[in-house]
């Protein structure tokens, strides 16, 4: 079973008299363990199809799948269940909850699922520690920097087990040693865990990562290509 | 981890918190510290009112109530031997000669209640044994002498050991007067009080008024004010026909419908009170929620559900609630308390304040069932206003929410 499957996707905002279709059409389909990046320039449909397989959005038509549950047919408690249980998310900006501290962040997530407390310490610190922050376990994310930060969200988005992480343009804000050191623990996550990463990005970097890298421009894809 | 997580929202600013916990705080002050000048007021009004005269229970003639004149009478004898028998041990009685007469001297003359006492029995059972201020109190063998309210005395223009005419009607329907000297001059907590009642002594009012050994009224001073009803319907059974009883609720029906308003009255100054507060609770609440948009959107892409987020807006508005409400208990208590022993000074608009029967001064009074009526209702309506902002919370769209500037 695919880990995500789109058939025809539209997305059409409707901006004061104008209609702007986001996307037009769009098919994909990415296989569990898949490290995919969707590229192309503002404007392209990236974030709006992303927004779309996380299950923040709804499609105008066609379908979308994650792991065999066809959006669909979910209501929108189903929907967020969904995304607590199989699915972690890594934004761009402001991925954390400012007053919690980067060990409470990981925890709450699993909180949310109904982890009993002394588990939830314990995995929370063990996945801080893979991702090199053993000893920031206190601080808010105003003590980290932008890296740091955007490890805590990764650290977050994958110690619920989730079957899928979406990040948006996880890498637009640092600069690019921090981006390189962040693009290599998704990368090993991604091996050592088998979990599905799917980007958006415009960054060279990420897509020369991306093991499979799709080029979205108008709203529809340009160009699909496997990389080895 | 909920509650840290509300906890620590709510101190994100803390300036914000810091007013509207100060709003709660006088919210709930005012709350406590207006029913409790109230309930104090209302409670002293009854307790003057039954000290001045009243008593917990009358006892008349058959018709005295409907017309008070002078031969509406009880045999004395028959009064004391009665009283003796049914009353509980423990309270107290007082018989009365009561008409309504003239006090007058060479330059004024005013109508008055002639109250005739037993001097020593009527101390047990009303204000005037404890407030004579000027001369002494009457004697058991005092035929001339008298007690006047120092209003009275201001009016007449007179001053102890002179003389005052009182002249009323006796049981012959003939004109009877009588000079007394005054004796002591009394105060008393309503100047209306001072200026209505003039006291003699039982055996000089029954000569003056020809009631040889007849009394106009019995009050009576119950150990226990709690069994009025019942002591009061046990005596209107044993006593015979010619007797009536009247508890001070039936004496007092203005007192009575006071008491009754109370209630109504704290309610709607509460909800008042809440009004004004709710207003800054939902603009706080507001404001902390629009403030986080895009972490609400956050929380529901991580997977959170509407419901938690309306659980986690209201939790903060508990904790404001719970932090404004107990300082303001607090405060509330301590003022209420303090003051039920230093009392409110109202001298000052005591003139116009007498017509109404208030005393001059008020010592609130802490009630329980108000203070937690209060609080309740800080609790109960805090949290449903704060729905209002936790509902916003929790309907906005994720992906809107994470787009917001």
């Amino acid at each position: 079973m695919p880990s995500v499957e789109c058939r025809d996707v539209y997305k059409v905002y409707h901006q004061g008299t104008v209609d702007v279709y986001a996307l037009r059409g769009v098919s994909l389909t990415a296989e569990k363990g898949a490290f995919l990046a969707l590229a192309g320039p503002s404007g392209s449909g990236k974030t709006t199809l992303l927004n779309l397989i996380g299950g923040l959005d709804v499609p105008d038509s066609g379908s979308i799948s994650v792991n065999g549950n066809a959006y669909g047919t979910m209501s929108q408690s189903e929907l967020a269940l969904l995304r607590l249980h199989k699915i972690g998310f890594v934004f761009q900006s402001f991925n954390l909850i400012p007053v919690l501290s980067a060990l409470e962040n990981v925890e709450y997530v699993m909180l949310l699922q109904g982890v009993p407390e002394k588990e939830r310490r314990e995995r929370a610190r063990h996945i801080l520690d893979e991702v090199e922050l053993a000893d920031m376990y206190d601080r808010r994310p105003a003590q980290l920097s932008g890296g740091q930060q955007q490890r805590v969200a990764v650290a977050r988005a994958i110690v619920t087990n989730p079957s899928i992480v979406l990040a948006d343009e996880p890498t637009a804000n640092l600069d690019s040693a921090t981006g390189k050191g962040l693009l290599e623990l998704m990368v090993r996550m991604n091996e050592e865990k088998g979990v599905t990463f799917i980007f958006s990005t415009h960054d060279k970097m990420v897509m020369d990562y991306a093991r499979r890298l799709i080029y979205l421009r108008d709203g529809v894809i340009a160009h699909d290509e496997k990389r080895t | 981890m909920h509650f840290t997580l509300a906890w620590r929202n709510i101190w994100r600013n803390p300036r914000r918190t810091f007013v509207i916990t100060i709003a709660i705080v006088i919210g709930t002050w005012s709350m406590i510290m207006g029913s409790g000048f109230v309930r104090g007021m209302v409670e002293q009004m009854v307790t003057n009112a039954i000290a001045t005269l009243t008593g917990h229970i009358q006892v008349h003639a058959q018709g005295f109530r409907s017309d008070p004149a002078v031969h509406c009478s009880m045999p004395q004898e028959e009064v004391t031997r009665l009283m003796k028998a049914f009353l509980p041990a423990e309270s107290c009685w007082a018989k009365r000669a009561r008409v309504n007469a003239v006090a007058s001297n060479a330059r004024h003359s005013r109508g008055v209640t002639l109250v005739g006492i037993d001097p020593a029995a009527e101390a047990e059972v009303s204000f005037i044994g404890k407030a004579v201020t000027q001369g002494r109190y009457l004697e058991s063998e005092d035929p001339y002498g008298i007690l006047i309210g120092n209003a009275l005395m201001n009016t007449l223009e007179t001053r102890l050991g002179h003389k005052l005419v009182l002249m009323s009607e006796d049981t012959n329907n003939d004109v009877a007067s009588r000079a007394f000297r005054i004796v002591g001059v009394f105060q008393a907590g309503l100047e209306a009080t001072e200026r209505q009642y003039v006291f003699v002594t039982l055996p000089a009012a029954q000569e003056m008024l020809h009631l040889d050994d007849r009394l106009s009224e019995v009050a009576i001073m119950l150990a226990d004010p709690g069994m009025v009803d019942e002591t009061a319907s046990a005596l209107a059974r044993k006593l015979p026909a010619s007797y009536e009883v009247a508890t001070w609720q039936k004496l007092l029906p203005i007192m009575t419908a006071y008491l009754k308003l109370m209630d109504s009255w704290i309610f709607i100054w509460y909800l008042v009170i809440f009004i004004a507060m709710g207003f800054g609770i939902v603009n706080t609440m507001l404001m902390a929620v629009f403030e986080r948009i895009r972490e609400f959107g956050l929380l529901k892409a991580l997977g959170m559900k509407p419901w938690w987020i309306v659980r986690g807006v209201l939790t903060e508005s508990v904790l404001l609630l719970i932090l404004g409400s107990a300082v303001g208990n607090v405060a509330g208590l301590l003022t209420t308390m303090i003051l039920s022993t230093t009392g409110i000074d109202l001298s000052g608009l005591a003139a116009g304040a007498e017509y109404a029967g208030l005393p001059r001064i008020i010592y609130p009074s802490v009630r329980w069932p108000d203070i937690v009526l209060a609080n309740v209702l800080i609790l109960i309506l805090g949290l449903g206003i704060s729905l209002y902002p936790a509902a916003r919370a929790a309907r906005f769209k994720p992906v809107e929410a994470l787009a917001h500037t």
